[in-house]
């Protein structure tokens, strides 16, 4: 199976490095903010982020960690049942400007998954989405309000995101799945 | 949403239970496990809004042949915070009560589309039995002397929150235990986790079959003093008056004085021994009341687990059915 | 009816030490010829038994057949149906029945219901006791000359000690077996299979080995103490066996009886609830096995027979404490205990001895010679072929009780035809008579 690299370590890098910029650009009250990573990689992802703002601004970020497993549209139909983690948020959600972090944008229903976490959680005054990789194919109506890079993929194909933190190596690959389908 | 290849799921592996019957067969891996889910369902017992829609559609009914309360109620509201749909047959009024046999109750709660039963009764096997009948998952709540799996897990959450290492602990229960179904699924839990188990009790209210090695290993000691030397944990039990037949103890009175657990009898067990009860408790029989309210009491604590543990064990043995 | 050669098989008849390929002469429901060449005769139709093995009716001393009173279970019809398929030509059927066979009258209907529907013959037992209460003795005497083979209250043990002591006394008048099923009941109560490792597992209030050894203890002393017959059902436990063969050392009136589940299934096939493991006395160790297995092989134990005891599907569908104690035994007798002789544990000719000549000898010439292939004696005949593999279907059964923990299981060992009084009264669709 061919595996293509399409993004490197600087190349993430930077990308994060920018989108850090752009959420302190859109986001006034840094001690609103806080970032909460969708385990599990938009954990590491949000943690660097805030890295990053605390780099560039002197603020410390609050940064939380949310687990959307028993959110599923989809419990029912599994065969694999995910393994429910830690939704750790340091603070009271009400009010606050939360930057939902995670590392693939795809059919959307993860994120609408967290929405309905976050939302049984308390009352945020605005939610945003950071994604590192956007790759298309949405089936409800759900966008980013911070991208990291657009990928165009085809279903077949299979978008993979490793960090040092959970991987051992930062690196985003693409693959072509082995069976076609008719 | 499709299960990415990046996301980690409960392994087919390590999770092999459709039905949560007893702990005979639970490895290591899977009370791990359910600890782990545990920790996550007790995060939310402590949100303002205690609920997560997992089980939202499926359709849990509670079964019990046997009175309970505390163990129905925590049933029942673990299956609430997890948006179940939840029904309680009462048998005292039901048609059990005129008659209606335990084959046709589950047919009928199958034609209910139950997609878990939650099942307690007097006979040992009857939840075992029960899966031939009925599609639906079975978790027993406790059969006739057999297993009370939901408890032991509860327990051992319990002294799991408390104790960082669980390997080579020594843990002491006392009490009746040839009839206490939560004296067996503690055995197997206990020593599946590597924790050593001492009973004490009289030897008439030991089980048949000790040192067989198809039976869990443990160690029995009828002084309560011996017993109870340089224990980590000590488990008692409640005298079982309903299910004790006549003849197998004197007299509650000889039962108080020779295993009643006291504060000078806790003394002998080393300083951070956790005290655990099932509940309820008959304080000033197997327990005094000062060690049943006093600082090592984690009474209390094994109930606010016992929603937890039932909430983790609901959501893992949902899912696609596995025949 | 014309006479019929059974041909070419392998003959093995214990009783007369004969175990030859031969020929058997079956003329006017009676044995005619027996030997290696076929008579010279003209007439007869044959039945080919090339590979097979061809060996007296066999016997079983101990089954229920539950009529009267429990029809539903099973009946006279239905019970022999079941021994035919299962290649037993003689049933001795318990008096546990309701109501109880503790007088001439229920002993005449028996007879009665067996002539007029019976697939075999069927042999009654009295009751000891009037009822079965346990009280006070039956008129054994009129029993005696009703027919009935022995007298016992099986499903239930002679609690009294004073009561068994009369029983094996009085008997003697008739030279007829007290059977005792051997239970101390204060040991047993509540108890659901044998007690040990598995039960503490299950969770089941377990029936002691002592039960039983208690029991047979006691009816040894007072079978020495009396001189009476006494015969032991069912015998379960390593214990027992060594209590009668230390008895029959000392020559005290003995003999016993083993069912082929004891000699087969252990206690750890209760795991997992099967109702249709559940049977009195219960399955048992491993050790126990042996130690039965050992005293059939040294005369320890005489005789092997079923206890069939046939229960309704709806009976047995149920909590284990609820479900009534019981094996459906008889089709699947020989093919279960055939595992033995297959793997060395048992000699084919002391199988069939002990469910052939051993069971006639306790029973005696009141019903003519039976258990033998002598000339002269009754046609009853048992066909088998010793390697033929088929796994074990319920729907097949003939007895209405389908209670049985093995089905499904393969066996190796089959009936092939049973002939009563020179009727096949059973056959495979293989087996076909060919008229000369």
């Amino acid at each position: 199976m061919p595996k293509k690299v399409i993004m490197t370590k600087e190349d993430i890098k930077r990308t994060l490095a920018r989108i850090a910029h752009e959420i302190v650009e859109h986001n006034e009250q840094l001690q609103d903010l806080l970032l909460v990573g969708v385990h599990t990689r938009g954990v590491p992802l949000a943690r660097r982020l805030a890295a990053n703002i605390e780099g560039f601004t002197g603020a410390k970020i609050a940064v939380g960690t949310l687990d959307i497993s028993l959110y599923r549209d989809d419990l029912s139909s599994l065969e694999l049942k995910p393994l429910v983690k830690l939704t750790d948020i340091p603070a009271n959600i009400d009010g606050k400007s939360i930057v939902l972090v995670d590392d693939v944008l795809y059919t959307g229903r993860s994120t609408r998954a967290a929405l309905d976490a976050l939302v049984d959680l308390g009352r945020p005054r605005l939610i945003q989405l950071a994604v590192l990789i956007d790759r298309g194919h949405r089936e409800l109506p759900i966008r980013a309000d911070y991208v990291g890079k657009n990928i165009p993929s085809s279903r077949h194909e299979d978008i993979k995101v490793n960090l040092k933190e959970t991987d051992g190596m930062d690196e985003v690959t693409i693959t072509t799945a082995a069976k076609e389908e008719q | 949403m499709r299960a990415t290849q990046t996301k980690p799921t409960v392994s087919e592996t390590i999770w092999q239970h459709h039905h949560v019957l007893d702990l005979d067969d639970f490895t290591r891996e899977e009370i791990e496990l359910v600890f782990q889910t545990t920790k996550a369902m007790k995060e939310i017992l402590s949100r303002p809004i205690k609920q997560v829609p997992a089980l939202r559609g499926k359709t849990l009914i509670t079964l019990f042949y046997e009175p309970s309360t505390r163990t129905r109620l925590s049933f029942e509201l673990a299956a609430k915070y997890l948006s179940a749909d939840m029904v309680n047959l009462n048998t005292q009024i039901s048609s059990v009560a005129k008659g209606e046999s335990l084959v046709d109750t589950l047919g009928t709660l199958q034609a209910l589309g139950a997609d878990i039963v939650i099942m307690r009764h007097p006979s040992s096997g009857a939840p075992s039995i029960a899966t031939r009948f009925i599609g639906a998952s079975i978790v027993n709540a406790g059969d006739g002397w057999h297993a009370h799996p939901t408890q032991a897990l509860l327990d051992l959450y319990t002294i799991h929150e408390h104790k960082q290492s669980l390997k080579g602990l020594k843990a002491v229960i006392i009490g009746d235990i040839m009839h206490s179904r939560v004296a067996r699924s503690n055995i197997w839990g206990l020593t599946t986790m590597g924790i050593g188990v001492t009973l004490c009790s009289p030897p008439t209210l030991l089980p048949i079959g000790l040192g067989d090695q198809r039976l869990p290993p443990v160690r029995t000691e009828p002084d309560i003093e011996r017993a109870l030397d340089g224990a980590d944990i000590v488990m008692t039990l409640r005298l079982q008056r309903e299910r004790q037949r006549s003849g197998l103890l004197p007299s509650i009175r000889e039962y108080i004085n020779l295993y009643q657990l006291n504060k000078s009898r806790l003394a002998k067990a080393k300083p951070d021994a956790l005290v655990l009860h099932p509940g309820p408790v008959n304080e000033g029989i197997e327990i005094s009341p000062a060690v049943a309210h006093g600082a090592q009491s984690v009474i209390n604590e094994q109930v606010t687990n016992g929603v937890a543990v039932r909430m983790a064990l609901l959501y893992l043995i949902t899912g696609s059915q596995k025949q | 009816m014309k006479p019929l050669l059974i041909q070419n098989g392998r003959i093995i008849d214990p009783g007369q030490g004969i175990d030859m390929t031969g020929n058997l002469l079956i003329a006017e429901g009676k044995i005619s010829w027996l030997g290696k060449e076929p008579p010279a005769q003209a007439e007869y139709a044959i039945l080919n038994t090339k590979g097979l093995i061809v060996c007296p009716g066999l016997i079983d001393l101990h089954c229920h057949l539950r009529q009267p009173g429990d029809e539903e279970k099973e009946t006279i019809a239905t019970g022999t149906r079941a021994a035919a398929r299962g290649g037993f030509t003689t049933v001795c059927c318990m008096p546990n029945t309701n109501p109880p066979l503790d007088n001439q009258t229920a002993i005449e209907f028996i007879k009665s219901k067996a002539a007029a529907e019976g697939a075999v013959r069927v042999l009654p037992i009295g009751c000891i006791s009037k009822g079965r209460k346990g009280e006070e003795l039956c008129e054994m005497g009129e029993l005696a000359s009703g027919g009935v083979i022995g007298f016992s209250d099986d499903g239930a043990p002679v609690a009294s000690a004073y009561l068994m002591r009369q029983a094996l006394d009085y008997s003697r008048a008739f030279d007829l077996p007290i059977i005792d099923h051997c239970e101390e009941k204060t040991l047993t109560e509540g108890g659901q299979m044998n007690e040990g490792a598995i039960s503490t597992k299950l969770g089941l209030r377990g029936i002691p080995a002592a039960a039983e050894e208690i029991a047979v203890a006691r009816d040894l002393a007072l079978a020495e103490l009396t001189g009476g017959r006494l015969h032991i059902a069912h015998v379960s436990t390593g214990g027992s066996v060594e209590l009668i063969r230390r008895a029959k050392e000392k020559g005290i009136k003995v003999t016993a009886e083993v069912t082929p589940h004891h000699l087969t299934l252990t206690e750890e096939r209760v795991l997992g609830y099967d109702t249709n493991t559940k049977v009195n006395p219960p399955l048992r160790t491993r050790e126990d096995i042996k130690a039965l297995i050992q005293g059939l092989n040294d005369n320890t134990i005489d005789i092997i027979a079923t206890d069939h005891a046939p229960h309704t599907e709806a009976d047995k569908l149920c909590e284990f404490d609820l479900a009534p104690f019981g094996i459906s035994g008889l089709e699947t007798a020989l093919g279960s205990l055939m595992g033995l002789v297959h793997e060395g544990e048992i000699k084919l000719a002391t199988l069939i001895a002990r469910l052939t000549h051993e069971p006639a000898k306790i029973i005696g010439d009141s019903y003519g010679k039976l258990g033998t292939l002598a000339v002269g004696a009754p046609a009853d005949i048992t066909i088998f072929d010793p390697n033929l593999e088929w796994v074990v279907n319920t729907n097949d059964f003939a007895s209405k009780g389908k209670n049985t923990p093995l089905a499904g299981e393969r066996f190796r060992g089959r009936v092939m035809a049973t002939i009563y009084g020179g009727k096949l009264v059973y056959q495979d669709s293989s087996i076909k008579i060919k008229e000369s």
